[in-house]
């Protein structure tokens, strides 16, 4: 910090100004908030909305505080992520190990991509009927379409950072020797970090679809359950409710990822 | 001299969909040990393809490669390549165990050697550093020091310049044939810069159009004790002219 004392007056104004305008944004963000939830509020108050259909901010926070207090909401907040989280790590950890045998042999890589192809554009929502009789209407079926639906992409986009591996560094590993097994740990999985990291951010948001598509196909329990549930009864403060919870984990999520690059991508 | 490789009648046929591609026909050269040898040929004729031989990563269709009076030898290259290639996520100090791992010959002491190298060569205060808080020229004598820790017999160097700007690239070029001269390695660079062939080696061959055979050859035996000063020379402009007529 001592550097700081050097600094020129033109340098310090740049600072400040800059500053200035950060606060601003962060500002305005908040203003922006707080501007559509008074006037959804307000709109409701004044019965120009219908609160019945519409819902409003006080009546979310009311749901929620008495979602709360019955012990409900932190149940089924706990199921709704373990079922992502779940799918999440399997699709992920699971695509991952695909790839790099995909990456391994290119006969298995030809043989398969015709299956990968159709896999990717099928809707996989068009499986839900064959999940249930399958693996009942429990949490399991729902983890099995969070995996199902994050899976092919984390595969696909694993395969490519794999293949775009520097041709030239395998080429310099070879000449010192280098197995396969090698050019694969010493190279082509550092190397592909940064990938692995952007299909993690992907993976994340492809988890909360399947577990939130699961929920509303066959669950008894959860916040996809809660937003059927709340719509199905007409409920709308219901739906409000857990959509807010919703959103505030599924941001917590990806933040958690976003931590994770910061720490694991300092040179590159 | 003892001759420390020999190309003898060598062919090389590639395969490709479209096309049978020869790249290499009747090639015959040698190198002797602690020699300097530059290949300089028109763009594609397939020098780099020379080096790839070399290192063994591509067999010859036919004719033999013998090095060290085999055709199966145990002797370490060190190959070099157009950019540094060092990992951007391993430490300078990293990058250059990099072939000792790869080796398994990691131990105690190959270490000590490798952090003499850096030492010598003046980049020891960087070690902990990342190949990005480098500047290119430091980065490129970093690769060289990472292709002399396992103490190669033969050095290939592939254009290990190119990817420099003009004014690095001459101090870098100085500096790598100083290394190269006080290690006492054996060199084979591939170029398709006439003043650097000439600048640095011993002798250079000058290649035809693919297929790639032997034009001619030159022993530039020019006086200075670097590649910056052989540059001053007289003789150095008469060589260039020689070569440059050749390769037109």
């Amino acid at each position: 910090m001592t550097k700081e004392k050097n600094f020129s007056k033109e340098h310090l104004l740049f600072i400040k100004k800059n500053k200035k305008h950060t606060l601003f944004i962060w500002i305005m963000r908040f203003a922006v908030l707080v501007f559509t939830l008074g006037l959804w509020e307000l709109l409701a108050q004044l019965e120009i909305i219908d609160s019945f259909i519409s819902s409003s901010p006080s009546r979310i926070c009311k749901t929620l505080g008495s979602l709360f207090v019955e012990n409900n909401l932190i149940y089924h907040m706990g199921i709704t992520l373990y079922e992502t989280i779940l799918g999440f790590l399997i699709a992920v950890g699971l695509g991952y190990v695909i790839a790099l045998i995909l990456w391994w042999s290119e006969t298995t890589r030809r043989i398969l991509e015709p299956y990968v192809v159709v896999l990717n554009s099928l809707p996989k929502i068009a499986l839900g009927p064959i999940i249930i009789v399958w693996c009942g209407s429990g949490s399991k079926a729902i983890i099995f379409m969070a995996t199902l639906i994050g899976i092919i992409v984390a595969i696909i986009t694993m395969l490519n950072g794999f293949l775009e591996t520097d041709k030239n560094k395998i080429l310099l590993l070879k000449s010192m020797g280098a197995n396969k097994i090698q050019i694969l740990t010493k190279l082509v999985i550092p190397g592909s970090l940064p990938t692995f990291i952007s299909m993690l951010k992907i993976s994340v948001g492809l988890a909360w679809v399947g577990s939130i598509m699961g929920e509303y196909l066959v669950s008894r329990a959860g916040l996809g359950y809660l937003i059927v549930y709340g719509g199905q009864v007409f409920k709308l403060d219901l739906v409000m409710s857990a959509t807010v919870v919703l959103c505030v984990l599924a941001t917590l999520m990806y933040s958690v990822v976003a931590l994770i690059e910061k720490i694991a991508i300092k040179h590159r | 001299m003892e001759k420390l490789l020999e190309f003898r009648n060598v062919f090389l046929t590639y395969q490709t969909l479209t096309d049978e591609i020869k790249a290499i026909e009747k090639l015959s050269f040698n190198v002797c040990d602690g020699e300097f040898l530059s290949i300089i040929g028109p763009s594609g004729c397939g020098k780099t393809t020379i080096l790839s031989l070399i290192a063994g990563l591509i067999k010859p269709s036919s004719g033999k490669i013998i090095i060290d009076g085999k055709v199966e030898h145990d002797l370490e290259l060190g190959y070099m390549l157009q950019k540094d290639q060092l990992f951007a996520w391993r430490t300078i100090e990293k990058n250059i165990y990099l072939p000792l791992e790869i080796k398994g010959i990691d131990t105690k002491e190959n270490k000590e050697y490798a952090l003499y190298l850096l030492e010598k060569y003046g980049l020891i205060d960087f070690r902990k550093n990342y190949p990005d808080q480098l500047s290119g020229g430091m980065r490129q004598r970093v690769a060289l020091i990472r292709t002399l820790v396992f103490k190669p017999k033969i050095l290939l160097l592939d254009e290990p310049f190119s990817a420099l700007d003009a004014q690095t690239r001459l101090s870098v070029c100085d500096d790598v044939y100083k290394i190269i001269k006080a290690e006492k390695k054996t060199a084979i660079l591939v170029t398709h810069d006439i003043s650097e062939a000439i600048s640095m080696s011993d002798k250079i061959i000058v290649l035809t159009n693919r297929p790639a055979q032997v034009k001619s050859i030159y022993r530039p035996n020019i006086k200075g004790d670097s590649p910056i000063r052989k540059r001053e020379s007289k003789d150095f402009g008469l060589f260039f002219e020689k070569i440059w007529k050749e390769l037109v």
